[in-house]
């Protein structure tokens, strides 16, 4: 019943702020949008707790038959009910206690704008949305979470409509997640025929059944739903929107670009976990879409100037992570991934906004520096973050990314290249991590403006409970073995000896990041202004520095062969070429009656010429 | 009979309204209003008071009424015809609420045409009687151009003119086809007749059946409209007046994918399956070049327009893939696109009161002066792009999931027409209530609220509860 409930509670304060909007006060606002969260995530939390008493550990609620497909056999329903796992029980919480910490967060941050109420119905939309795609019982349903999502997050990062480029920013979002989107809906077509139902347990359990390891069906559709899942988390080739899509609030990055919606690729993955695993290939496939974008991600990180957009590189390096473990196997190293990844990444980005408040909406890193005095509470926090984030020991992310990478040197569908890609991945990490920790905290402060910290209660309660869940979220690891059971049998077929240093590699590999940036961006460190500016300067004058700032150049491409040619054809097609022919055949009509008019002006002697000349045209014909 | 009185009814009241208009200003919109509303109450209580008889095709009048010929006056219903008039009732009230204050000059003539259009609809989908049918196709006809003509924008006589033109001659190739089928009932039973059921029993010669369905589909194609034949009607629906509009896309296109559904498939089955790979192309095309014309226009109800031809792909990809899944999915289609289509049209007529221009250019920021108007436009595109929970979501997701048994290659293609649809539908909201503040303007009134919340309450409802629809036309999935 509380299941049912869930996505209720976020859903009635959407319709109360849509309904009222401008007329209440910030209090009222703030009660219904932050108050419904808070209940959302003590249901959660309480959903999750009692998760394992139920009946085989799986609560399920029924609200409605939404439509019935007819799949030549007899009518496959599909349904708008939620089910609950320990899968979706770790999701619901991420979102829902993520999600209430970020809203809490948001009602102090954008209390002054003037659209506060539609900002926080926006994010209880987004919640709702959030909440069907993961609690969804069948591809359908969970299709509608998954455009719900993208349809708030297409809103939120244009909220600040009247900047042009924040509109290209959502529309860009929007659009290119879509063509993910439409990948997935062929592959639940293509399912559906296959199986002639969209039901996910069904759809694992039938798989399984009628289909080998390596079948062409499987294959495909797991090929398809990884379209899906590539542009929602923004995993190449779809990765190029989210660095724009910074463009939005802060906690709208934080909230739907770090923590939740771009890792509902992940999430479907690891919920068809049964169909990819009849499909090695794809499942490499994942492992290297994650492998690639990870790396390319974490050189884009280097050489960004924006804070926002570090993060967003971050974000997608991570997300990299995520998918390389699900494509070796390791589902709940994945899951356990997304989980702590929530956590600091939320936290970095709040702390960012904080200090981007602080300076005035200033967000070039290259002029701000010595922060660490002045901001020592942000400045603590956002070393917690950028620790978890490099996964030193004892950290949340620590025990995620161990967890990943402990799995990928043995498996069938990953091996050595791969654990030495998340290698490199870590080493990036760490150093971009420390580049912006140098540029933003140390050195000699590099703006003119007094500093306005926001002192307010609340905003740092949000921040300090996300700094602890960063911490000691490595001891939240969800149990999701039973979950996913299937993947000792994976592994046990591929019995690759790993060599003995692999481990001390792993763990020692952040720190020999920190020892090279601690050397290498000693300039940054100091905060040499002269310096400073010249590395500055680099960024658009060296070729590879500019190609790595643009995001490697995936922008310009897909410019040059999608959007152009596009666009281009619809300009020039505008007037319609199919209407132009058609037209053709009134301009000829047009044309005979102006002859025939001509030739009937009322002139004797013109129609005495025209009989002439009929005349000897006859003749001449007879004649000869 | 009472359909009968319905078509009776509007037209007297149509006229009465035109009269009155005469005698005392503004009394023909509250006459023209009045008389929908109590037609439709009418219509819905017969509905409700018979409603199980009409799973089948259900004769309720036959009058004799051209005896040579035998000609009949004969009207039948079903479910799916309940359901498109139900549609029509609905739209043609939104309509007469739209001109409330659009039209300012001969508007007892106005409403007259109006009343007449919608007298001419129920016509169409009523009757059985193929000459009949023709004939209400007609009436529908003239009082649509008389809209357009003369209550339109600055080119109304251009499109008029073409709008007549375009479906003129294509419905001569019908009226061959129609007097066809009767010469060949008087072969095989010695007797003329025009009946829709008499011709059911007819055995036709395979060659000829192509023929004879070929004059069917392309009148019905011209009117879906469906590419090459598309082109009358972004004219058509950019010059006419905002109401003409809504009825053009709500329901006259409608009467089109009808005519496939009743006549097309039914009365030619093996002449269409053999057909069906054309016409998926030809769906296939109006989806994706539907959608990229859209994107390409400057011009607010030009770029909802070639919108309809994209979203009329689905229905005719739907209807020609043979597959319940997909019939289902053409017919909430049918009912969705109606809705969002004049939604969308209704919408550009609000806009236009208030800026006089249709230009997207001249269009942007609007969300800061009017919220309201900006939130219904939001659900308004969004239900054009198909977002689920939505009418349409449901229509194109049955139209493609059953089209995909037959046809995979084709509705691999069509399903781009999602994206497609993304980019024209954002593009749209965008360019009109994103972007810099350009103008500002008084937010929506009472009346236009009432248009707005009634149409988006209509097409959530159906995209939450699509069974509404489907168990009432198929009976629980028939």
């Amino acid at each position: 019943m509380l299941l049912a409930l869930l996505p209720i509670f976020p859903l009635l304060s959407f319709i109360f702020l849509v309904g009222f909007g401008k007329k209440l006060s910030w209090l009222q606002i703030t009660l219904s949008s932050v108050g419904s969260m808070l209940i959302c995530a003590l249901a959660s939390l309480y959903l999750s707790y009692t998760l394992p008493n139920a009946e085989n550990g799986v609560m399920v609620a029924h609200l409605w038959q939404w439509f019935s497909l007819d799949n030549g056999a007899g009518q496959s329903s599909v349904n708008v009910s939620f089910y609950l796992d320990a899968l979706s029980a770790v999701m619901i919480c991420v979102v829902s206690g993520v999600g209430f910490l970020i809203h809490l967060f948001a009602s102090i941050y954008m209390k002054e704008d003037n659209n506060f109420s539609r900002f926080m119905a926006y994010m209880n939309l987004f919640i709702v949305a959030m909440l069907i795609l993961v609690l969804a019982d069948n591809l359908v349903l969970l299709y509608l979470g998954w455009e719900g999502v993208g349809l708030c997050s297409f809103l939120l990062i244009g909220f600040w409509y009247q900047e042009k480029s924040n509109v290209l920013a959502a529309r860009k979002a929007f659009i290119v997640t879509r063509i993910g989107d439409t990948a997935m809906a062929i592959g639940l077509f293509l399912l559906f025929r296959e199986l002639g139902t969209v039901n996910i347990n069904e759809i694992s359990e039938l798989a399984t059944k009628q289909w080998l390891v390596g079948s062409d069906k499987a294959y495909w559709i797991c090929l398809l739903l990884l379209g899906g899942a590539v542009g929602k988390s923004a995993q190449l080739p779809l990765q190029t929107w989210l660095p724009d899509a910074m463009a939005g609030p802060t906690p709208v990055s934080a909230l739907i670009h770090a923590a939740t919606m771009v890792t509902a690729g992940v999430y479907l993955i690891a919920r068809m976990h049964g169909l990819y695993l009849l499909s090695p290939e794809v499942m490499n496939y994942v492992a290297w879409v994650g492998a690639i974008t990870l790396l390319l991600a974490g050189v884009s990180a280097l050489v960004q100037t924006d804070m926002k957009r570090v993060l967003a590189y971050s974000t997608m390096s991570q997300i990299g992570y995520m998918m390389l473990a699900l494509g070796a196997g390791a589902w709940s190293a994945g899951i356990f991934h997304l989980m702590t990844h929530a956590f600091f990444k939320a936290l970095l980005f709040l702390t960012a906004g904080a200090v981007i408040y602080a300076l005035h909406h200033q967000q070039n890193i290259f002029k701000m520096g010595g922060l660490l005095k002045k901001l020592p509470f942000e400045s603590t926090l956002f070393i917690i973050g950028l620790v978890c984030l490099m996964a030193l020991p004892g950290t949340s992310g620590f025990f995620s990314k161990e967890a990943i990478i402990a799995e990928l040197w043995s498996s069938p569908t990953a091996g050595a290249t791969l654990w030495w890609c998340a290698i490199v991945g870590a080493l990036l990490t760490s150093i971009y991590s420390c580049r912006l920790f140098f540029l933003v905290f140390l050195g000699t402060p590099r703006f003119d403006q007094p500093l306005h910290a926001s002192h307010s209660m609340l905003l740092k309660g949000a921040l300090l409970a996300l700094a602890l869940l960063s911490l000691i979220g490595g001891l939240l690891a969800p149990d999701l073995r039973e979950l996913f059971s299937i993947e000792q049998l994976s592994n046990s077929n591929g019995n690759i000896a790993e060599p003995a240093w692999l481990h001390t590699v792993a763990i020692i590999t952040p720190f020999i990041g920190i020892a090279f940036s601690w050397f290498y961006f000693a300039n940054y460190r100091r905060g040499d202004s002269n310096e400073l500016a010249r590395a500055e300067m680099q960024i658009s004058t060296n070729v590879i520095k500019r190609l790595s700032f643009g995001g490697i150049g995936f922008d310009m491409l897909y410019s040059l062969l999608f959007v152009r040619p596009f666009v281009g054809i619809a300009r020039l097609n505008r007037r319609d070429v199919v209407d132009q022919l058609l037209m053709s055949i009134a301009w000829y009509v047009r044309i005979c009656r102006d002859v025939l008019v001509f030739s009937q002006n009322g002139l004797l002697r013109w129609y005495a010429a025209a009989f002439a000349f009929g005349l000897v045209v006859l003749i001449g014909g007879w004649l000869l | 009979m009472i359909i009968t009185l319905l078509m009776v009814g509007l037209v007297l009241t149509g006229g009465f309204a035109w009269f009155s208009e005469e005698k005392k200003a503004g009394s023909a919109k509250l006459i023209a209003l009045l008389s929908l509303l109590f037609f439709s109450v009418c219509f819905i209580t017969f509905v409700m008071a018979a409603s199980t008889e009409f799973a089948q095709l259900q004769q309720l009048t036959k009058v004799t009424w051209i005896a040579v010929f035998n000609i009949h006056y004969q009207l039948a219903l079903d479910h799916l015809s309940i359901m498109l008039l139900l549609l029509t009732f609905l739209l043609s009230i939104i309509a007469v609420l739209i001109s409330w204050r659009e039209i300012t000059y001969r508007r007892g003539f106005y409403y007259f045409n109006l009343l007449l259009t919608v007298a001419g609809i129920i016509g169409v989908f009523t009757a059985v009687d193929m000459f009949l049918f023709f004939f209400f196709w007609e009436v529908m006809l003239l009082p649509m151009t008389a809209l357009i003509a003369i209550w339109g924008h600055e080119n109304r006589r251009f499109a008029a003119i073409k709008f007549f033109i375009f479906t003129q001659v294509s419905s001569l190739l019908m009226l061959i086809a129609i007097i066809l089928m009767a010469y060949l009932h008087l072969q095989q039973t010695g007797s003329l007749s025009f009946s829709y059921q008499d011709w059911l029993k007819l055995e036709l010669p395979q060659e000829l059946a192509s023929y004879l369905m070929l004059g069917f589909f392309i009148a019905f194609a011209v009117k879906l409209p469906s590419f090459p034949v598309h082109s009358w009607l972004p004219d058509a629906h950019t010059q006419a007046p905002t109401a003409g509009s809504v009825l053009l896309a709500g329901v006259l296109l409608k009467t089109g994918a009808y005519g496939l559904i009743r006549f097309v498939i039914v009365l030619f089955p093996q002449a269409s399956q053999e057909f069906a790979p054309i016409a998926a192309i030809l769906a296939l095309i109006s989806i994706l070049y539907g959608a990229k014309m859209a994107f390409a226009q400057s011009d607010f109800k030009r770029l909802v327009a070639y919108s309809s031809i994209s979203h009329m792909g689905f229905v005719m990809l739907a209807l020609f893939s043979f597959n319940v899944n997909a019939f289902h999915g053409a017919v909430i289609t049918l009912v969705a696109h109606g809705l969002s289509s004049a939604a969308l049209f209704a919408f550009a007529g609000m806009l236009y009161a208030r800026i006089h221009s249709r230009d997207l250019a001249k269009m942007g920021g609007f969300w800061q002066s009017a919220p309201v108007m900006g939130g219904f436009g939001l659900a308004f595109c969004a239900a054009a792009f198909g977002l689920p929970g939505m009418a349409n979501f449901v229509g194109e997701f049955f139209s493609l999931i059953g089209a995909f048994q037959r046809f995979p290659v084709i509705t691999i293609l069509a399903a781009l027409g999602i994206i497609g649809s993304a980019i024209y539908g954002v593009v749209l909201f965008q360019s009109s209530f994103h972007g810099a503040v350009k103008q500002q303007f008084i937010d929506l009134s009472i009346r236009e609220r009432i248009i707005a919340t009634s149409l988006l309450a209509f097409l959530l409802i159906i995209g939450v509860f699509p069974n509404v629809i489907l168990q009432f036309t198929f009976n629980g999935g028939g």
